[in-house]
């Protein structure tokens, strides 16, 4: 094909790309619009090589859940740093569950306060990533932990 | 035949799931596909391309907006391309598409190009069967450039939306290359910049000088215009100006021949996918595993032979005739 | 030429030598770091000295001249910080207006000189607490307003005539500023005796922060309408506060911060010349500016420096404004919250510290120095009480505002200075060919900068090339308890009961009636402010209001570029 993109690689390349690669989404569910967190995120994902769907700002965890199921992701990322965690990430997991999506792993970050970790641990969340987290830190995280389902 | 009774019921997660095991390669999917084939041929497949930063998203967002106001179901296909360098990519097109998020009537899907050798096209066009089979009645496939890729995947469409905005420099030129053919509409957006006008005229009178030939079946490719979408009004009247010229291309379609010429042309591509995939992927996956390509590339470097003996060679080996 | 020739020669002579010994020391130890260790924070090269020759085209007339003197690098007073000190002004804000308004008066019995207000979420993106787009958010952050009743509870007791008062808030700001105008009204304070500041900078919130509502061309429109209100009935009143601060917190450089953030500005002044036909020096005066205290010293005074001159000479040549109280840039400072980090909380009292002089050296009019804890959940009392300190001891202990601009002259920050100042005017320049800030912000330019920016550094300290002492050195893995202040999930039960009781009581028509008013007027392209005030005196609530706004002028929603 005259494609030029595929260009640059090898046939190997190719053909290990064309295998399963893992889809995640970084979202930001509530009002708050501090997106430098996700997007520095979500361009991370991507040079880690995983296909990354960003939500933009202003999501509410309905809309998250929704598309989280049409694009059929392994992971769903959440970051808030307004202080509306406690009622937001619990909400996504419900709101997956409700769409029968319950295995899609979800995680998040922000400003989160450690005393809130065991609820949100306890709501379904998997991990929680503070500030000062790496991005190294956060995709070794995924990579041994999210699987592309079955 | 449990999916295929859920597809057609519109389950948006089994439908998910099956395009990301075609997008995947995962061989049993396609036995799904083959069940699903015969249900497929209901939805109006609606292409739209240009070049990035044309705001396609936007107008797609638009499009759906007037769609929905008509109790028509919608699935939209956005395809983004894969960073050559990490194999990753972002999915930015669904941002401006969110607020359908909850709306059960629309089902949008990001795809990402993959550098697959044409099996983003074979991918796109199972999406486009598996949308159909859930029952959209329109399916609008996004995808950026104007490339050999991009052509296949517009071949899985019925109707074609060029768009344009002003002050890129050369679409004209781009056009001239190879895009006309396939326009069946032009939409110039962001229209009120600098210089829409001037692209205005300048495609009016490329459409002039078309031989008679192009328009054969009687459908001269409008131009729409759609005003900036900061500016709510305009911008919702002229996405309804441009949905209604999408369904009286539809409409033309049905009427004429062409819909059938369309339907053998997204055939034919289908079927060109379906051996690419078939044939010459597993020849070459074999070919790479078992180290003669390498050994081949050697030959090559050392002029011990050429590619086309080497070709045909290979070619001695897996055709029969 | 700001060296007589002989020093020149003089520095240029011993500049070589001393390079000469450098190589020596260099060859035989070798430096230790590697070169991008020695650049800001914003990644801008620092050389090992700075000499005469640095700064040799110095212009003394028109570069520096004296305090309150064009272009004002030196300082907007003359008399300093002798005069008056800047003003201690903590941001805050939480729970409901009873809670905050109690903050408010802790802080003015602790000796804060002015008050700043930080609003939940729902108030401000223009939502009310009953509103399902609001769930779990009422009072996390900030203070939760739904009508002027809450409002009243809020400024309870607080001597409107003599305290100025900051307010965080723009989307809203016209419903918000109307509540402080409304509220004055009833308490028998006419509108002209009433000081503060709303933000109310939408520009930067398409760029940064991303708390938005209209699209950009209308939102300018509303900030011009406070504008124009503001020069003619509340003219004590700083009717927009252009802020970079969000924009160096969403990962810009220090050049990106002032660049677009006076291009900002520059936008809303040619709004208001273009759609107000007022005089440039009518409204001028009233424009204050807001700024980010980074981590990195030197850049952030050669940042403010640079930034008061850049302002001087673009209203004094671009805009013809002939009042030198036009020139003058007076901001307000905050100190860097991504500066903070969440392990070892107790070292962030000492950035803090460092960004807080910084501010104070660089000649900020007022400040906010951040709490401690405030990476973790809001601040409690006494992380509040220390940071307060913290600008009692620079003013009063240190001995820093002793001299005006103690800074100027030196080799490096001057130098500094001028780079700062040609990057910022590259951008500026750049932005002006794209056609404006709106137009570009439409093409994701600035955002697209910020990003990159943000990710190069996110980077960097990923490979421990830039140092956060706790996160990529000097890690510990002792927990230091902090008490952490949290919001009872209570807060918004109680908020969405007492807004129902409000629409009870309020007079249904009136309402109607006030906001149909509102509605016209946004359709005939009028200033909004008279009938904003109307609707909030008979309790339309923030949503209420925001809604016409929306209905009127669309809706914006995150583009998410990358």
């Amino acid at each position: 094909m005259g494609n030029t993109e595929t260009q640059g690689y090898s046939k190997e390349e190719r053909v290990k790309m064309a295998k399963r690669t893992l889809r995640v989404m970084v979202a930001k569910p509530g009002l708050d619009g501090h997106d430098r967190g996700a997007r520095v995120l979500a361009r991370c994902f991507r040079d880690a090589g995983f296909e990354v769907i960003y939500t933009g700002c202003h999501q509410t965890p309905e809309q998250i859940a929704a598309a989280a199921v049409q694009e059929d992701v392994d992971l769903v990322g959440l970051s808030c740093l307004s202080g509306a965690h406690r009622y937001l990430f619990p909400a996504v997991v419900t709101a997956l569950k409700e769409r029968k999506a319950e295995d899609i792993c979800v995680i998040g970050g922000g400003i989160i306060p450690e005393q809130d970790f065991k609820m949100l641990y306890d709501s379904g969340i998997k991990e929680i990533f503070t500030p000062g987290a790496t991005l190294d830190g956060i995709v070794e995280w995924v990579r041994k932990n999210v699987m592309v389902r079955e | 035949m449990e999916t295929v009774k859920k597809i057609q019921e519109g389950d948006v997660r089994t439908a998910s799931r099956l395009i990301r095991r075609i997008e995947d390669g995962v061989l049993e999917a396609r036995s799904t596909i083959k069940k699903l084939f015969p249900l497929t041929g209901n939805a109006h497949i609606v292409g739209i391309t240009g070049p990035p930063g044309a705001g396609k998203s936007t107008l797609v967002d638009g499009i759906v907006t007037q769609l929905r106001q008509k109790q028509k179901k919608v699935g939209v296909l956005a395809v983004d391309p894969t960073s050559p360098f990490t194999g990753g990519a972002i999915l930015g097109d669904r941002v401006r598409m969110q607020k359908h998020a909850e709306d059960e009537g629309v089902f949008v899907r990001s795809l990402a190009t993959r550098c697959a050798l044409g099996g983003l096209a074979k991918a796109v066009g199972d999406a486009i069967h598996i949308m159909d089979v859930m029952g959209k009645e329109v399916i609008l496939v996004e995808t950026v450039g104007t490339g050999q890729q991009e052509v296949d995947i517009i071949n899985h469409s019925h109707t074609v939306l060029v768009v344009l905005i002003p002050g890129m420099g050369d679409e004209i030129q781009a056009i001239k290359a190879g895009i006309m053919e396939i326009a069946d509409i032009f939409v110039i957006n962001k229209a009120d910049r600098d210089g829409g006008s001037k692209l205005y005229r300048e495609l009016v009178s490329l459409l002039d000088m078309a031989p008679a030939s192009a328009f054969a079946s009687g459908w001269r490719p409008p131009i729409v215009k759609v005003e900036n979408s900061f500016v709510p009004e305009s911008f919702n009247n002229s996405v309804a100006e441009l949905t209604q010229k999408i369904e009286e291309h539809h409409q033309h379609l049905l009427a004429s021949e062409l819909m059938v010429s369309r339907e053998r042309r997204k055939a034919a591509v289908e079927l060109s996918e379906a051996i690419r995939n078939t044939v010459y992927e597993p020849i070459m996956d074999k070919l790479i595993t078992e180290g003669t390509i390498d050994a081949m590339v050697e030959e090559l470097m050392a002029k011990t032979s050429d590619p086309y003996s080497l070709a045909e060679r290979i070619a001695q080996r897996f055709l029969k005739s | 030429m700001y060296f007589v020739k002989e020093v020149l020669e003089q520095s240029s002579e011993t500049r070589k030598k001393w390079e000469d010994e450098v190589k020596r020391a260099v060859a035989k130890q070798a430096d230790q770091k590697p070169e991008a260790h020695w650049s800001t924070v914003s990644s801008l090269p620092i050389k090992r000295l700075y000499t005469p020759e640095d700064i040799k085209d110095l212009d003394f007339a028109n570069d520096l001249s004296a305090p309150g003197q064009f272009p004002f690098t030196r300082g907007n007073q003359a008399t300093g910080y002798r005069g008056k000190y800047w003003t201690f002004r903590m941001f805050s804000g939480m729970g409901s207006a009873k809670t905050t308004n109690e903050r408010w008066h802790m802080l003015l019995r602790e000796g804060q000189t002015g008050l700043s207000t930080a609003f939940d979420y729902p108030t401000l993106m223009g939502y009310d607490t009953d509103s399902p787009k609001a769930r779990g958010e009422c009072g996390k952050c900030g203070v939760a307003i739904d009508t002027l009743d809450d409002f009243l509870q809020l400024v309870d007791g607080i001597p409107m005539d003599q305290v100025t008062t900051s307010m965080t808030i723009n989307p809203p700001a016209t419903v918000l500023w109307a509540m402080y105008c409304a509220a004055a009204e009833i308490k028998g304070i006419p509108l002209s005796k009433i000081g503060g500041t709303i933000q109310n900078d939408m520009l930067k919130e398409f760029i940064a922060q991303k708390t938005f509502m209209c699209p950009p061309e209308p939102s300018v429109k509303l900030v011009s309408d406070t504008v124009e209100f503001g020069t003619k009935y509340v003219p004590r009143w700083n009717t927009i506060s252009i802020s970079g601060y969000h924009i160096r917190e969403a990962g810009s450089t220090a050049a990106q911060e002032l660049a677009f953030t006076l291009r900002d500005g520059m936008e809303y002044v040619e709004d208001v010349l273009r759609r107000k036909q007022m005089d440039v020096d009518e409204f001028a005066p009233r424009l204050s500016f807001f700024f980010n205290a980074h981590i990195d010293f030197f850049e952030e005074i050669a940042k403010f420096r640079a930034a008061r001159r850049i302002w001087a000479r673009a209203m004094r040549d671009r805009y013809k404004a002939k009042d030198p109280r036009s020139w003058w840039m007076r901001f307000h400072t905050q100190t860097a919250g991504c500066s903070l980090t969440a392990q070892q909380p107790y070292n962030n009292v000492i950035r803090t510290a460092t960004e807080a002089l910084s501010a104070v050296l660089g000649g900020t009019q007022s400040l906010h120095t951040n709490s401690l804890d405030e990476v973790l959940c809001l601040p409690s009392d006494h992380a509040v009480q220390i940071a307060l300190r913290t600008q009692q001891i620079i003013a009063e202990e240190t001995g820093v505002a002793n001299t005006i601009d103690p800074l100027a002259g030196s080799y490096f920050v001057e130098s500094l200075t001028n780079e700062m100042e040609r990057q910022a005017w590259e951008y500026i320049h750049k932005i002006d060919e794209m056609g404006g800030m709106v137009a570009a912000i439409e093409k994701g330019y600035p955002q697209m900068e910020i990003a990159d920016a943000a990710y190069k550094y996110q980077r960097q300290i990923d490979a421990g090339e830039k140092i956060m002492i706790g996160i990529n050195k000097y890690l510990t893995t002792e927990e230091v308890p902090i008490p952490l202040v949290e919001i009872d999930d209570e807060v918004e039960k109680q908020q969405i009961a007492s807004l129902a009781s409000v629409r009870r009581r309020r007079d249904g028509k009136a309402v109607k009636s006030a906001l149909d008013n509102l509605k016209n007027a946004c359709k005939k392209g009028e200033n909004v402010m008279p009938f904003c005030i109307e609707a909030v005196k008979n309790m339309a609530s923030v949503q209420e209001i925001c809604d016409i706004y929306r209905e009127a002028y669309g809706e914006y929603r995150d583009p998410g570029l990358f």
